[in-house]
């Protein structure tokens, strides 16, 4: 293996990365959710470009790709991608947060007991954790009285 | 484009999406809860309604501004995650590349789905 090769790999886990949290905690697994939940979101938005390019060709297409759509399997499927969304935007927004700067604290002298960014963003981490479960409990109770 | 260019769109893109999609979500999948309270449709994918919305100015401008920049954060994530497996300059060059065209094309289909359904007539 070449050194440019070996240089890249020095610090790259790839995706077992995702899987492990490590002395990186709870963020970390946000990390991966928040990617997860995007590879998700990504690949129903590509064929949602598709079926929605049918109202091209009138109503009549519509309902039938609706229709198709009806089944228990992929209502269970959209309710998915809906818990997905609500966990990545609120996500999204801690992390647009915390990249510029917000809710981290401001830096000092290092003096025990020794504070780091992560627990000063913490409490953010909750609340956001909270808020994202509010959402999908109040989108899985629309399915639910959907699906009645 | 400047690496820190694209980083820059996709927090932005992330904000248009988050009011955008955050509106879509909550006529399409909040309905039931929205209807009790009196507000929206029934059914909001009924072709009544989805045609309705669709031939209204706002919501054809709202769909082409939040396919385009979906398709953006979508992909330069998608991008993003594949660029941290070490992959050597061609096969990135060749990703990066293939996201553009790839992005390209869904928005310029898309969107000619939004004005097409937009001037429909008799529907």
């Amino acid at each position: 293996m070449g050194s440019r090769m070996q240089n890249r790999l020095k610090n790259n886990l790839g995706l077992l990365g995702w899987l492990s949290g490590g002395r990186y905690g709870a963020e970390r697994y946000a990390y991966a959710l928040h990617r997860l939940s995007g590879l998700g979101i990504l690949a129903y938005f590509l064929m949602h470009i598709f079926v929605t390019g049918s109202r091209v060709r009138g109503p009549e297409s519509w309902e039938s790709w609706m229709a198709f759509f009806s089944t228990p399997l992929f209502k269970i499927g959209e309710l998915l991608v809906f818990l997905a969304f609500a966990y990545h935007a609120v996500n999204g927004i801690r992390l647009i947060l915390v990249e510029f700067g917000y809710m981290v604290g401001k830096p000092g002298l290092p003096s025990y007991p020794y504070s780091y960014s992560t627990l000063r963003q913490r409490p953010l981490f909750v609340v956001v954790m909270v808020l994202a479960a509010v959402l999908m409990i109040i989108g899985g109770a629309d399915f639910y009285h959907m699906m009645k | 484009m400047r690496e820190s260019k694209l980083w820059f769109w996709h927090i932005l893109t992330a904000v248009i999406i988050l009011v955008l999609l955050g509106l879509h979500m909550g006529i399409m999948h909040l309905s039931a809860i929205l209807n009790v309270l009196g507000i929206g449709p029934d059914d909001p994918t009924k072709s009544a309604e989805v045609f309705h919305r669709s031939q209204q100015l706002f919501f054809m401008i709202t769909y082409i501004l939040l396919l385009g920049a979906a398709l953006f954060h979508g992909l330069y994530g998608l991008r993003s995650m594949l660029f941290e497996l070490s992959l050597s300059k061609t096969l990135e060059k060749f990703i990066g590349g293939l996201c553009a065209v790839a992005g390209f094309a869904l928005f310029v289909y898309g969107s000619y789905v939004a004005v097409a359904v937009f001037q429909l007539k008799g529907v």
